[in-house]
């Protein structure tokens, strides 16, 4: 749910990365952190454990130029993927305008995609709403790896039918490939529905 | 369907108010109103050289792992903690469930100044808070022309301008 500030003329739109843990969720934030012009991004806060878990959240400002009389911003958070936090999960989750679901390719990790996937419906059940009402997309990382799945296979566990945008990712590539056109697809997926809601 | 969590202008300027002279009169280094979901609605005092946006998310996400300690003992909720530090304190307060008041405060001030400040501000948030729950009820489905007559393909570009 978008926070709109109109004494200061902003909205603030939520985006939720999600997914098992060590899938790469803080890597993708890490990338397009590094990636962003410095002006139209704030500080990135960055909880993590010495295992490089996301043991909290990280958390990621970024301003989207151009939207005509408000100015719109983007907070990307990661949710940590160990199954624990339930408390900082919610907090998250809480109000989210889109979800980007980071899956491991490695086929030791299939169960734990399955898992994070049915975790994810039923945290947002919890929230009222479902997958297909909110923008959502899915993102298969780690194709660099020789353990890796087909994206066929990976498919039919968290995409059955392509009913959502997918995308294949190397989030810790140094051009990390495939992780803008995620952001990109989502923020699109946004805006679009949020101009829709208005009609 | 989307819809958006809004702070209108006469009640943000309220809050405004109400931060004005609460970081007066507790003798406070600054304070913050803060959705419990982590945005910044308004902030007052020496702001600068704090990151504001993280602090409103930390904060927020502090008060939700207080809120599981306080499930864990059995209780339904601990609305205020407190941070003590070497030269700065922070005392957080939970209003009505949906604001978080933050109170960052030095050794100009003192825990039972703020607390006592603090809650005679509790009754004013809570009317701007009844007074914000009004307007949504009755504005409901009606938000602001946030994207005019942008077409999709103009989102498109957008999106590619920023990300390249």
């Amino acid at each position: 749910m978008s926070f709109i500030n109109y004494k200061k003329r902003e909205i603030i739109l939520k985006i939720v990365y999600y997914g098992p843990g060590l899938s790469g969720k803080t890597t993708n934030i890490k990338f397009i952190y590094s990636k962003t012009n410095p002006d139209a991004r704030g500080k990135l806060v960055n909880l993590e454990t010495q295992q490089e878990r996301t043991l909290f959240f990280d958390f990621l400002p970024l301003s989207l130029a151009g939207l005509p009389g408000f100015e719109t911003r983007l907070h990307l958070y990661s949710v940590p993927g160990q199954l624990f936090y339930s408390a900082s999960r919610k907090l998250i989750m809480k109000n989210a305008d889109g979800v980007v679901f980071v899956a491991d390719s490695q086929r030791a990790r299939k169960d734990a995609n399955i898992t994070s996937m049915e975790d994810l419906e039923e945290n947002l059940e919890h929230y009222g709403v479902s997958k297909d009402e909110i923008p959502f997309v899915i993102q298969y990382n780690k194709r660099d790896l020789d353990s890796k799945m087909p994206v066929e296979e990976l498919r039919e566990d968290l995409n059955p039918g392509g009913k959502y945008p997918d995308f294949k990712a190397q989030a810790i590539h140094p051009e990390g490939p495939g992780v803008f056109d995620t952001l990109k697809a989502l923020v699109k997926q946004i805006i679009k529905e949020l101009k829709a809601s208005q009609k | 369907m989307l819809s958006g969590q809004v702070i209108y202008e006469e009640e943000h300027d309220r809050l405004e108010d109400i931060c004005d002279r609460l970081v007066e009169d507790a003798l406070a280094k600054a304070i913050f109103i803060v959705d419990k979901d982590g945005q910044l609605i308004t902030g007052t005092g020496e702001t600068e050289g704090i990151d504001t946006t993280s602090l409103a998310s930390l904060v927020a996400g502090s008060t939700a792992a207080t809120g599981g300690i306080a499930d864990m003992l059995g209780e339904e909720r601990f609305p205020v903690h407190f941070h003590e530090g070497e030269e700065t304190n922070i005392h957080v307060s939970v209003i009505r469930d949906s604001m978080i008041l933050v109170v960052i405060f030095d050794e100009r001030s003192s825990l039972g100044l703020v607390r006592l400040r603090v809650k005679r501000a509790y009754k004013e948030m809570e009317d701007v808070m009844d007074s914000l729950d009004e307007k949504r009820e009755s504005d409901d489905n009606e938000g602001p022309d946030l994207f005019g007559d942008i077409s999709d393909d103009d989102i498109d570009d957008l999106v590619n301008d920023t990300f390249g």
